[in-house]
């Protein structure tokens, strides 16, 4: 029969021990977390950057990813768009009563081998059981170093910079509503940790101004509030924007508009124009980055505005995402 | 072939950036031209098609989203359908926070407990129902010609399979009599832009004698900007004359499909529907027939139309006598996070397009 969680295993006492002996220290076992103190003591630095996120995706598991990587990926990346170089995690499970233990084991393995691949370690955590339908929810926080010097922030960008965004958009929204709703693609959920990208970018002496992750609400809802940070015009290309035709042609059968739909492996980067193809060549270059494109840029001051020249050769003016992006039914 | 007709697939013998001066440059009569369907109005502002006409052409959002035009009465009917804790109401998302007579919709409904799904596909309601033999489904089935096949494939399935647990409230709308309805009120419009989905189904015949009794062309029209520029071109060439132009060859039939017509007419009738702001249309709605009407959930007799905020102007949007950011809560009171109307809550609707897009033409 198959194991499911149980209250027990959230009463502090042997079945919780049982649990993080053998699911959770197997997996991120390093020497701060096998210590196994009430807070783990880490090496600091002058500068870090910190940030939490919490994770409730349904289903835990879809095409290309899963809960694991998608609460790894999430902190880590959030910790890059400052320049920071991602360190520790800290991750805290709520599971339902019934939750499959070998889901659980899955979904620790992928985190495991995510934060392997992200350069993290996971320092410290903590397990609750609580009544459900045997879902699990995970939050992660995580803390990275800012090397001196580095001002990476939303409100940076200058007119006449140039943005990037690091791949095409939409591919996770897509995937996971296509498991949501039964519909059969092969769309994968770009889920991805974007050290390699980050690193190289500074590595390589690019000048970045402003870096964002697009996730919820997608590319426009972030370029709208990077406008708004920086009170500036951003004026964006239809025809630059890369979407696979897979994704837009899900889009399209809903009636959702892949600007507004969210990724959790893509970035935006705003840089000086004379960086701009270096800039596009190095994340092309980078693992996670080769669909990268330049696709507009900062025109002049204002009160933030984000402006499309449509392929047909008109304009519409862009807001953040409103209401629930739910698909039409006509 | 032109560069046009590659691109669009219709006939006019130009190219696309002839049809783009031609609307820029258009010094001809004013016209007003009504797109009476949702998915135009969204595929409109998507392409920045607006800003490429000449200020002597003006675009009107018409009654084309299904739920903007649902009557209030049917949503309250719903929402005490709700309160059976026996009953599951089924529904395609955007009818969830549609107001009703109150301020109260299906999200709050079903934050008081009651049980609301939401689907995507009608079909999808045999699944629930087969796995939940003791609770009742009543499928929200709101919506034109074009979701009405597929209501009459969940009939069909219901009755061949003599399923006991799913009935339908229905809010079933046809774009025709609406069309006429609208002109014969006086509504000032030159022209139509003629749904393209509805069309697959009803076929471009329908709109010929309503062109021909006002003298007003009609354009069957696709959902890509250059179909769409095509279809306004095309309509602004004929102002003044009752032509019916296809401007969608490669899915729109002149007769349409007749066999989604028949199972349609196997299950539903004609009746009088009623629309939001505008009261009962004659002829302008499908309902079961008497000997199907067994799985009707009540859909008889919600005519009534009270508006949860009574400075809301849906009715008048609906109707093109005014645009969206002519009404006093727009973007103020009412948003697409705290809509007063249905017209704010659809992504088809046109108080919810226009804010989004910041449209400001006139």
């Amino acid at each position: 029969m198959e194991e499911k969680i149980m209250m027990a295993h959230g009463s502090g006492g042997s079945a919780t021990g049982e649990l993080i002996d053998q699911i959770f220290d197997r997996e991120f076992s390093n020497s701060t977390l096998d210590q196994m103190e009430d807070s783990a003591v880490v090496a600091g630095a002058g500068q870090i950057a910190m940030t939490t996120d919490s994770f409730v995706v349904t289903p835990a598991e879809f095409k290309g990813g899963d809960i694991g990587r998608l609460c790894v990926c999430g902190t880590v990346n959030d910790l890059l768009m400052r320049g920071a170089v991602p360190k520790y995690l800290t991750c805290g499970f709520i599971l339902e009563e019934g939750l499959s233990i070998d889901l659980l084991k899955r979904v620790v393995h992928s985190m495991a081998e995510t934060a392997k691949e992200a350069g993290v370690q996971i320092v410290a955590g903590d397990t609750k059981v609580v009544n459900g339908i045997g879902e699990l929810y995970i939050n992660t926080a995580g803390v990275g170093f800012v090397p001196d010097g580095f001002d990476i922030a939303a409100g940076n960008a200058r007119v006449g910079d140039s943005i990037i965004v690091s791949g095409n958009v939409g591919d996770h929204h897509a995937a996971i509503l296509s498991e949501r709703m039964n519909i059969e693609t092969d769309i994968e959920s770009d889920n991805a940790p974007l050290v390699d990208i980050v690193k190289n970018l500074l590595d390589g002496g690019v000048d970045v101004h402003t870096l964002r992750d697009v996730t919820r609400g997608g590319l426009a809802t972030v370029l709208k509030e990077l406008s708004g940070q920086s009170k500036k015009t951003f004026v964006i290309g239809e025809d630059k924007i890369p979407v696979t035709k897979k994704v837009a042609d899900f889009a399209g059968l809903l009636g959702l508009d892949p600007l507004y739909m969210g990724n959790e492996g893509k970035l935006v980067a705003i840089v000086p124009a004379s960086d701009a193809q270096k800039a596009v060549d190095i994340i092309r270059h980078s693992k996670y980055g080769e669909n990268a494109a330049m696709i507009g840029e900062v025109r002049e001051d204002s009160d933030g505005r984000l402006i499309e020249t449509t392929e047909l050769g008109g304009e519409r003016e862009l807001d953040i995402l409103q209401g629930e992006g739910l698909p039409r039914i006509c | 072939m032109s560069d046009c007709q590659e691109k669009t697939g219709w006939f006019i013998n130009m190219t696309i950036e002839e049809v783009k001066d031609g609307l820029k440059n258009y010094d001809g009569p004013e016209m007003n031209i009504m797109e009476v369907c949702g998915s135009h109005t969204g595929a409109i502002a998507k392409n920045g098609i607006p800003g490429m006409l000449s200020d002597r052409i003006h675009l009107l959002s018409g009654p084309g989203c299904p739920v903007c035009v649902t009557p209030s009465s049917y949503v309250d009917k719903l929402l005490d359908l709700a309160k059976n804790p026996h009953n599951c109401i089924v529904t395609f998302g955007d009818l969830i926070r549609v107001p009703g007579s109150t301020k109260d919709n299906l999200s709050t409904a079903r934050g008081e407990g009651a049980r609301v799904e939401m689907v995507y596909s009608p079909m999808d309601t045999l699944d629930l129902a087969g796995k939940d033999p003791d609770a009742t489904f009543i499928f929200a089935a709101v919506g034109f010609e074009t979701t009405t096949p597929v209501y009459a494939l969940l009939v069909d399935e219901i009755v061949r399979n003599n399923i006991k647990n799913i009935k339908l409230l229905t809010a079933i709308k046809t774009m025709p009599e609406v069309i006429r309805y609208l002109m014969e009120s006086g509504a000032p419009i030159d022209g139509f832009i003629a749904p393209g989905h509805v069309s697959v189904v009803t076929g471009t015949h329908i709109y010929e004698p309503i062109a021909r009794d006002f003298s007003i062309p009609f354009g069957v029209a696709g959902f890509k900007g250059p179909e769409l520029l095509a279809a306004i071109y095309g309509i602004v060439r004929e102002y003044g004359h009752g032509v019916v132009k296809n401007f969608y060859p490669s899915v729109v039939k002149e007769d349409g499909n007749p066999e989604a017509r028949a199972l349609i007419d196997k299950y539903f009738e004609k009746y009088d529907a009623a629309w939001r702001g505008m009261g009962q249309v004659k002829g302008s709605g499908k309902i079961l027939r008497e000997e199907y009407r067994y799985l009707d959930a009540g859909s008889l007799g919600l005519d009534a139309d009270h508006k949860a905020n009574p400075a809301c102007c849906c009715d008048k949007v609906l109707m093109g006598k005014i645009r969206p950011y002519d009404c006093p809560l727009f973007g103020k009171v009412c948003t697409p996070m705290n809509p007063q109307g249905a017209c704010m809550v659809s992504t088809e609707g046109s108080c919810f397009s226009y804010l989004s897009n910041h449209r400001k033409d006139k």
